[in-house]
């Protein structure tokens, strides 16, 4: 509110929500906060402490959208950050603060970023996410416990700050309990007796004797390296490098762990604020730098500069388990499993796309359309097999052509037949093969198949599509040649 | 001496063969293809292996006849476990048939592109992939510097790559080692028995580089060419008309 409109940061306002019919203030700023003004108070009250105050209406879903918003800023401290709802953020800065020269200072760097903004914060750093809830809310602000020193660090909250449903709050007032150090050291028994589970696990989570998994807004991505310009990059040769160092750093991360990519993605920042991005994709898992290098090189003319790139990322979103062991083997076998073979694939699909590439593995059917279907990968194996007991012919039309034929009925092969317009004359003949409609899966009349050869010596697959009868509904077609 | 004299004369040709430029392949030659006669057109009695072969034909029945006659070579690369890429503008074969030539057609690896100038890239990106039994482009135009950048490719890696050009229009030379032409002949069966027999081509040998062009009548039995006399083959009705 205050970075949309600076004049508000010195005068009291709160946010209100209707509830049966009153105005309950949901949010106050510092200002009407040091008046006496909290949440949770009716409006009408507020304003008979203070006169005048300003209130605006909140929106329900104000809160999550605002912490989203600054969750996402917030991925410069550290990228796991999660929104902790309703009004709490939390952040797994392992490994970060040294960044900022020490808790302390990275503390003090996060506050006044966000204090510029117009935000009042209280934020504390912790072993456990229930400590520093705790510490955030009911201790110092920016105070950093040191590890393993939570325990000591609670004694002093209230029973709230270890996140416990009202009603617990309530009961443990009630039995004099307003500090943990009061109940922190009870029997595990007799707590589970009066309070159920619930508080127990609260407690473990605070201390760390029981884990507790965030939820990040971006999901970590675990193979993604990062290489940020001091100028920005314009020039093809310079995404290159840039294509080529990350490739390296994550290609060696990857074979540390044997592990290989089966699709990397390729972000470029640019200055400007868009984002240019290339995705490859493999066949087969891989730490190949080159042979990564040679699936995006051809797609390098596709990202455009504009007036600059300042930070190129690389991540592999599909990671697989590779050997070294098995990758010797490929190279060295020949089929299928071949590496060379594979590379070629990955950059053919890459440059035209996956739907140029077939293969063919036999399908249990008669029909001669149906007898074949296509592989859904290179590697793919089959249990059927292919067979070779009827003639079949080399080339077959993909749809069959009417032709005229003159045939002796009832079953002989046909005497002559024109196509094209060329008059063919039959010498020899095999047939007929009769396949029938697979009615399952298609209604229509059955074929006789005749091999038959021209006075030329070429030899066509010839077939005649059902019965003769008397209202000539059978029509001859010819539907392949033979080598 | 024991040297006789046919022993020169096969050293002496040998040593003409490698000062024009002819190399061959030890290890790849050691595939045998069944091309019977046909072999003698070739230097050394075997069919050069990473190079560059030229189909030509210009109908549909041709297209056929050609494709059995380079399943029939295929077979024999494709043994010990190689793999084919088939690069083709619009894909004519009946996958399933080539099981009869003696291949396994699921290691044969279509890829249908429609430009012109995708299949070259396509081609030569596989010529140059060692880890390949063959590669077949269907491309009717194939310009002089296109088929020597194939030829390139190939001399690396000892891929045989086989070119089928369908109505070519213009038939200027290229830089492959040879150049085939194959028509359909009529078949017959053992003691005139009726039907159609074994596939039977005129194999024409139009060019060979190093060798001498030729043309034979081959039958393609059991996974073998088999040469067969040039009488038998005229048509009874062409016999009758000219006797």
């Amino acid at each position: 509110m205050i970075r949309r409109k600076p004049g508000l940061k010195q005068i009291p306002f709160v946010m209100v929500l209707p509830d049966h019919g009153r105005m309950i203030i949901t949010a106050a700023n510092k200002t009407a906060e040091i008046e006496g003004v909290e949440k949770g108070m009716v409006l009408a009250d507020a304003r008979a402490i203070i006169s005048p105050l300003q209130y605006f209406d909140d929106e329900p879903e104000r809160n999550e959208k605002l912490l989203n918003g600054l969750a996402e800023w917030m991925i410069r401290y550290t990228p796991i950050v999660a929104v902790d709802l309703p009004d709490g953020l939390i952040l797994d800065v392992s490994g970060c603060a040294h960044l900022w020269s020490g808790e302390q200072q990275y503390l003090a760097n996060i506050k006044k970023r966000l204090n510029d903004f117009g935000y009042d914060i209280r934020i504390a750093i912790a072993d456990t996410v229930g400590a520093a809830w705790a510490i955030a809310r009911f201790g110092y602000n920016l105070s950093v416990i040191e590890p393993g020193n939570q325990s000591t660090a609670l004694l002093l909250l209230p029973p709230a700050s270890l996140r416990l449903e009202a009603d617990f709050v309530e009961r443990l007032e009630k039995l004099g309990l307003r500090q943990v150090q009061h109940f922190i050291n009870f029997p595990r028994a007799s707590l589970r007796r009066r309070f159920g589970t619930g508080l127990l696990k609260r407690l473990d989570q605070a201390l760390g004797y029981e884990e507790e998994i965030i939820q990040p807004v971006h999901p970590v991505e675990l193979y993604d390296e990062r290489l940020p310009c001091l100028e920005p990059i314009v020039t093809a040769t310079g995404i290159e490098i840039a294509l080529q160092r990350l490739l390296e750093t994550l290609c060696g991360k990857l074979r540390q762990e044997e592990k290989g990519l089966r699709t990397a993605l390729f972000k470029c920042y640019r200055i400007d604020g868009k984002m240019e991005m290339m995705e490859i994709g493999t066949n087969r898992p891989t730490a190949n730098t080159k042979h990564l290098f040679r699936l995006f090189e051809d797609k390098i003319p596709t990202i455009e500069p504009a007036l600059g790139i300042e930070l190129f990322i690389l991540i592999a979103p599909i990671v697989e388990e590779l050997s070294p062991t098995q990758e010797k083997l490929w190279e060295k076998t020949g089929g299928l499993d071949n590496s060379n073979l594979i590379e070629l694939i990955d950059r053919i699909e890459g440059k035209f796309g996956a739907n140029h590439i077939h293969r063919y593995l036999p399908d249990d059917h008669y029909w001669p359309e149906r007898s074949f279907k296509e592989a859904n990968t290179i590697q793919e194996i089959f249990q059927n097999t292919w067979k070779i007991d009827r003639p079949r012919p080399l080339q077959l039309l993909s749809k069959p052509q009417i032709i005229e034929v003159t045939a002796p009925v009832p079953d002989y092969p046909p005497m002559n037949f024109r196509y094209k317009g060329k008059f063919h004359k039959i010498l020899k003949a095999d047939g007929p093969e009769r396949i029938e409609q697979e009615w399952w899966l298609q209604e229509g009349q059955h074929r006789d198949y005749y091999c038959v050869e021209d006075e030329e010596g070429n030899r066509y697959w010839l077939f005649r599509s059902g019965h003769y009868d008397r209202i000539k509904s059978y029509q001859w077609f010819i539907h392949g040649f033979f080598a | 001496m024991t040297e006789t004299k046919a022993d020169i004369i096969a050293r002496l040709q040998k040593d003409i063969l490698s000062l024009q430029g002819f190399k061959s392949v030890a290890e790849k030659s050691a595939i045998d293809i069944a091309l019977g006669q046909i072999k003698s057109a070739f230097p050394n009695s075997s069919i050069p292996l990473a190079a560059i072969h030229e189909f030509i034909y210009s109908n549909q029945e041709a297209t056929a006849a050609t494709g059995g006659f380079v399943s029939g070579i295929l077979a024999s690369l494709m043994k010990a476990n190689g793999v084919t890429l088939w690069i083709t503008a619009n894909r004519t074969i009946f996958p399933p048939t080539l099981k009869s030539f003696g291949i396994a057609p699921d290691k044969i690896i279509f890829i249908e592109l429609k430009k012109e100038k995708q299949i070259l890239w396509a081609m030569e990106e596989a010529l140059k992939c060692n880890g390949l039994a063959a590669v077949v482009g269907e491309i009717p135009e194939l310009s002089f510097t296109a088929s020597r950048r194939l030829q390139l490719a190939v001399e690396q890696s000892k891929v045989t790559g086989f070119i089928l050009r369908d109505n070519p229009r213009s038939l200027s030379t290229t830089a492959c080692v040879t150049r085939w032409k194959i028509s359909s002949l009529s078949s017959s069966l053992e003691n005139d028995m009726p039907g159609v027999g074994f596939p039977r081509w005129n194999v024409e040998l139009l060019k060979v580089r190093n060798g001498k062009p030729g043309s034979w009548q081959v039958e393609f039995i059991a996974g073998r060419f088999r040469h067969i006399n040039k009488v038998a083959l005229i048509p009874q009705e062409l016999q009758k008309k000219t006797g």
